[in-house]
């Protein structure tokens, strides 16, 4: 009876190191989520943090290139495509981008945008105050929307040995239709 | 590990034998000895037979891959494809090999070396080198075994019900998303989803059951710095398969939930992202290439032990090199993936820490040469599969250090250079540590000698034709041929053509072993209950051969 409990233990214990590691693999998910927005992997660009930027970003005399791309999923009947192909900019100066929408079919249609930029290591100071991105989109037939994006590259990027330099940076979305049951997880 | 067992064997073998009389009668009848077995040595006898059925189907796919892969072109495929779905066009047979590689790859991984190595020798062993009477839950490892058996059904039958474009699953076995999501509609593919499921599952309870076992039930001496190296392999690799399978499970359950239930884990439009089940899975892949090595180190240093007539040479350093080796195990997983557009920090960091696993692995490879250094050597079959172990070993290890620079890999990834280097390290050294093991235990689980002269024959005649099959594929993946490809440029025929007459020198080495099998089972010499000598120290030998069912009613001591 004695080693029977105590097998019941270490095999209990066991169990519980198996369970807490289903657990772990499940909590990847945020975590990957808040690892890619903190180290900007994967091309993942920084949110406007008011409180971050109470102290004015100093504006250098350097540019930098603004590439923007605009896709369309298969399943999405829309056009989408940047006002301009390209912009150059100050760091640290805000700028805008505009990027045209139009439902090309019959009935109103809701699309949400995933982004990134690219080269991966420009998506840490790759930062937006205002844009499209953050929300759905629906579209009556026909209609065209103008979409602003509000941005600045953080002067910080001269400062990092991987990402100093990058002298163009490509700003991408891609709008997908948004079915009912699927919503960002 | 000569001295551990120095006072044993008169001892136990006494008990032994006399406590085989007195339960020979309390054996069950057929069905409740074998389908509601508790019995360490009947269960590990049922994995054995298992992992070689499911051998078989694996190892028949590979000879219809490499039969395909002989001429460029595509020329059996939609014939195969066409006994699953008669109405297959070049379309389902390209499919089709989808679904080859990717059952060759799953069977073999998850129905060959997983359940040959730990379900079958180690369930056999461990309790035995222990001197333990069973395993602790013995009505779980029974459970384990069926649940892998029933795992191995549904992986068959998945291939019969529609997956995309063709019958079956063919996502490959790292069941990467989005082929594997959106990209493969139809049952197949949720079929072997579950099936990983049951058969992590059953490792999952398997490896419970290991640790308790051996933390537990060592008979008395018997100190963890004393067990037998095979068991402090076992030991590591539960460890492994507890901290390691849980995180596939959730893995491949985000993938069910994403095909059916409109989630967006791994789907860029909803906010996810397909790197992410990557990560996870390369978490769990990564572990799970030394699950399958690991017991077979622990055979090959008990088998290189006996034959050399020497204790292992640095018992702690192969005992703690194992652990290290299990510990980096887990934090080198994205060198899978230096591709997926990391940064060079990132890939430096997975490049350095790759190749400090061959340090721990180095210390192995010494040790075993070290063991032998000096040693009484006798080249016996089992010696001979662990000698080819060794050098299978290392070639596949050097690759592998090759294959760990961040730079280099994105040169060589995907391509044969890395199937290449993965069956170097899997299908010859797993497999040779496995056949070692086979032929050095098979005396004590039947009770009956193998035919030594059909044993040298089965290992050189696989040794050469396993040789002539990979490593022209290290020629191929340089040259830039692409893995899981059913076609290939002219340029690349003549290394296929080379790898495929391989594979067929291989099959004949097949042979030898199975006539072998049924020449020791029907008229093998009776094996007596050590015959190998004062090499062998560890406690099984000190019992009978078959051992009784149930040993050790009474527990060695160990001084």
């Amino acid at each position: 009876m004695k080693t029977l409990s105590r097998n019941a233990k270490t095999g209990s214990l066991a169990a519980l190191l198996a369970v807490a590691m289903v657990g772990l693999g499940f909590a990847a998910v945020p975590l990957y989520n808040l690892f890619c927005r903190v180290t900007g992997f994967g091309g993942t660009t920084q949110r406007y943090d008011p409180v971050a930027a109470a102290e004015t970003p100093k504006i250098l005399s350097d540019t930098i290139s603004v590439r923007f791309d605009a896709n369309v999923s298969p399943k999405l009947p829309w056009k989408f495509y940047p006002e301009h192909p390209t912009d150059t900019v100050s760091i640290g100066a805000r700028d805008m981008a505009i990027f045209i929408a139009e439902n090309a079919s019959p009935h109103p249609v809701v699309g949400t945008a995933s982004f990134n930029v690219t080269p991966d290591a420009a998506g840490k100071y790759f930062t937006k105050i205002q844009c499209f991105c953050f929300t759905q989109q629906m579209l009556k037939p026909g209609e065209q929307m103008r979409m602003p994006v509000l941005f600045f590259v953080d002067p910080k990027i001269k400062d990092d040995p991987d990402a100093k330099d990058i002298e163009e940076i490509t700003l991408s979305y891609t709008f997908h239709p948004v079915d009912g049951d699927k919503n960002a997880s | 590990m000569t001295d551990i067992a120095a006072t044993a064997p008169a001892h136990g073998a006494e008990h032994a034998h006399a406590h085989a009389h007195d339960h020979d009668h309390d054996t069950p009848g057929f069905f409740v000895r074998w389908f509601m077995s508790t019995n360490h040595k009947d269960i590990g006898t049922l994995y054995l037979i298992f992992a070689i059925v499911a051998g078989i189907v694996g190892g028949a796919i590979s000879g219809m891959m490499r039969l395909e892969l002989a001429e460029p072109g595509i020329q059996y495929l939609t014939g195969w494809a066409q006994w699953l779905d008669p109405a297959a066009t070049e379309v389902q047979g390209k499919h089709m090999w989808n679904v080859l590689i990717t059952a060759h790859g799953l069977i073999m991984v998850f129905f060959m070396v997983m359940p040959a190595m730990i379900g079958g020798f180690g369930n056999w062993f461990v309790p035995l080198m222990i001197g333990a009477p069973d395993m602790a839950f013995p009505r779980m490892n029974n459970v384990s075994f069926w649940l892998t058996f029933v795992a191995f059904i549904m992986l068959v039958g998945s291939s019969f019900v529609p997956g995309g474009s063709g019958h079956g699953a063919g996502t490959g076995w790292t069941v990467y998303a989005p082929l594997s999501t959106s990209g493969s509609v139809g049952p197949a593919v949720d079929m072997a989803i579950f099936s990983l499921h049951l058969a992590g599952a059953a490792s999952i309870l398997g490896a419970i059951n290991f640790i308790t076992t051996i933390f537990n039930m060592r008979a008395p001496g018997m100190t963890l710095h004393k067990m037998p190296l095979f068991v402090w392999s076992v030991l590591v690799t539960a460890f492994l398969l507890l901290l390691a399978l849980p995180v596939l499970a959730a893995a491949i359950t985000m993938l069910l939930t994403d095909r059916n239930f409109g989630t967006t884990f791994y789907d860029a439009t909803g906010g996810g992202d397909p790197v992410l089940y990557q990560h996870l899975f390369w978490f769990f892949g990564h572990p799970e290439v030394y699950i399958m090595i690991l017991p077979g180190f622990g055979i090959v240093s008990q088998i290189i032990s006996t034959f050399s007539r020497k204790p292992v040479f640095g018992y702690l350093g192969m005992a703690y090199a194992m652990v290290a080796i299990g510990v980096v195990g887990f934090i080198v997983w994205a060198h899978h993936m230096f591709t997926v557009g990391m940064s060079v920090n990132l890939k430096m960091y997975f490049t350095a820490a790759t190749m400090v696993i061959a340090v721990p692995t180095g210390i192995k490879i010494f040790s075993w040469i070290a063991t032998m250094w000096g040693g009484s050597l006798s080249f016996k079959t089992p010696m001979m599969w662990s000698l080819g172990f060794i050098f299978m070993f290392t070639v596949g290890g050097v690759t592998g250090v090759v294959l760990a620079n961040g730079g280099v890999d994105t040169n060589l990834h995907d391509t044969y250079y890395v199937v290449a280097h993965f069956h170097y390290v899997l299908s010859l050294g797993a497999v040779f540590s496995l056949f070692a093991g086979f032929y050095y235990w098979f005396p004590k689980m039947s009770g009956r000698m193998y035919n030594e002269a059909l044993g040298q024959l089965h290992f050189w005649v696989f040794f050469i034709g396993v040789n002539v099959m990979f490593f022209p594929q290290h020629f191929l993946g340089q040259q830039g041929m692409p893995r899981r490809y059913p076609d290939y440029a002219e340029a690349y025929a003549y290394w296929h053509h080379i790898s495929s007459l391989g594979y067929v020198i291989m099959a004949v080495g097949m042979i030898f072993f199975f006539v072998n099998i049924l020449y020791a089972l029907f008229a093998g010499k009776k094996a007596a209950d050590n015959p190998w000598g004062e090499g062998a120290t560890t406690l099984e030998w000190t019992l009978s051969s078959p051992p009784p069912f149930h040993q050790f009613n009474e527990l060695p001591r160990i001084s």
